[in-house]
């Protein structure tokens, strides 16, 4: 069996972070060109799709995720320089901040209180252990500041990460019929909401439909990453010193 | 695009760094960012291969969300237990806060006088 030379290339392939890190990328374009070829519809999320491709060959090939992340950390690395590179879109957007600093600061404190207490509440309601509370609450703020939030906190960074990817889908599927529903046409408003809600990918999302868009997207999400990390810590060490 | 993505880097090393020296609750690429933009704002705008790279990183953005997303043949067994607690919370939490979010910025614009985003 050793002997036989798919096994040897298979053991040397899955010794080496280069087979999970380029299965990454490959995954990803052909969600990519599925979410094209289908003509863009939010039903088909791209990180969705990739998710369950990846999901699928690594139960084929009865994978670890451990052997998984190995390789993929590369890409998962780069989530902290992009939360940096957020002050570039934030700088540019600056006149229009101005401008519009009233409703975005009231927009902002309102998406940040009900994203939290939301989450907290349908999941306390329904029996959610406290550990899962904790790694629910900071789910809207984009991946490396909730998974800094939730360890902070006592929760666990990487349930945090997938509920922050699956916070991130549901936005960007369900975002656009939500707001006709709604009677919201304005393209800033629409952006706000999906980054604040949704950070990167709901601001993905967004920077599909249209660039005004996809320009308030990025500073909903920069913003309230900024705003859930000063606010969120010190609310919900007080609601489980007052819920014991 | 070397010298923009080491000034982001160490934009977000001094981050991680004061937060570990003073214990501050906020995780270090959100103070990185604070200080890249301060930065932006003393030199007065983005130099170009700054802005570059920045656009080049946040392009791709939803690829980044891929390996945590995987993450999720984890966490499965605890999924599994509480599926409708974390289901209600996210599908719930999120169409809720969207609809916060949207509506209340629609009010104040509209309270403000400042609609019209399009405009500018």
């Amino acid at each position: 069996m050793a002997d036989d030379p798919f096994t040897t290339l298979w053991v040397y392939l899955a010794a080496s972070p280069l087979l999970w890190l380029s299965l990454t990328l490959v995954c990803y374009l052909i969600a990519l060109r599925i979410y094209r070829l289908g003509g863009e519809s939010p039903w088909l999320n791209p990180v969705a799709i990739a998710v369950a491709l990846l999901i699928g060959l690594l139960i084929l090939t009865e994978t670890p995720y451990q052997t998984y992340f190995d390789g993929a950390q590369f890409v998962h690395f780069l989530l902290g320089p992009a939360t940096v590179s957020l002050a570039i879109p934030l700088y540019r957007q600056r006149q229009r901040l101005q401008r519009l600093a009233l409703p975005i600061v009231a927009a902002l404190l309102a998406s940040v209180l009900t994203a939290a207490s939301s989450a907290i509440g349908l999941g306390a309601l329904l029996g959610a252990s406290t550990e899962t509370l904790i790694s629910l609450a900071p789910k809207s703020v984009t991946a490396p500041v909730a998974m800094g939030i939730s360890e902070k906190l006592g929760g666990l960074p990487s349930l945090t990460a997938v509920l922050v990817v699956s916070t991130g889908i549901l936005g960007a599927v369900l975002g656009t019929g939500l707001f006709r529903l709604l009677g919201i046409r304005d393209d800033a408003i629409k952006g706000f909401a999906l980054g604040a809600t949704s950070h990167g990918i709901g601001t993905a999302r967004a920077f599909q439909v249209s660039p005004v868009m996809g320009a308030f997207a990025g500073l909903a999400m920069a913003l309230s990453a900024l705003v859930t990390a000063l606010l969120l810590p010190p609310m919900l060490a007080r609601f489980m010193a007052a819920g014991g | 695009m070397l010298e923009a993505l080491t000034l982001i880097l160490v934009c977000q090393l001094f981050g991680e760094v004061s937060v570990l020296i003073t214990g501050l609750p906020v995780p270090g690429p959100v103070l990185g960012m604070l200080l890249l933009l301060a930065w932006l704002f003393l030199r007065g705008g983005v130099p170009e291969s700054v802005g570059r790279t920045a656009d080049a990183l946040l392009s791709h953005l939803s690829l980044l969300f891929v390996p945590a997303g995987v993450g999720v043949l984890v966490h499965w067994e605890r999924m599994r237990g509480q599926w409708t607690a974390i289901a209600a919370a996210l599908v719930l939490g999120t169409l809720i806060t969207l609809a916060v979010t949207a509506l209340t910025m629609t009010a104040v614009m509209r309270l403000t006088g400042r609609g019209g985003s399009n405009r500018g």
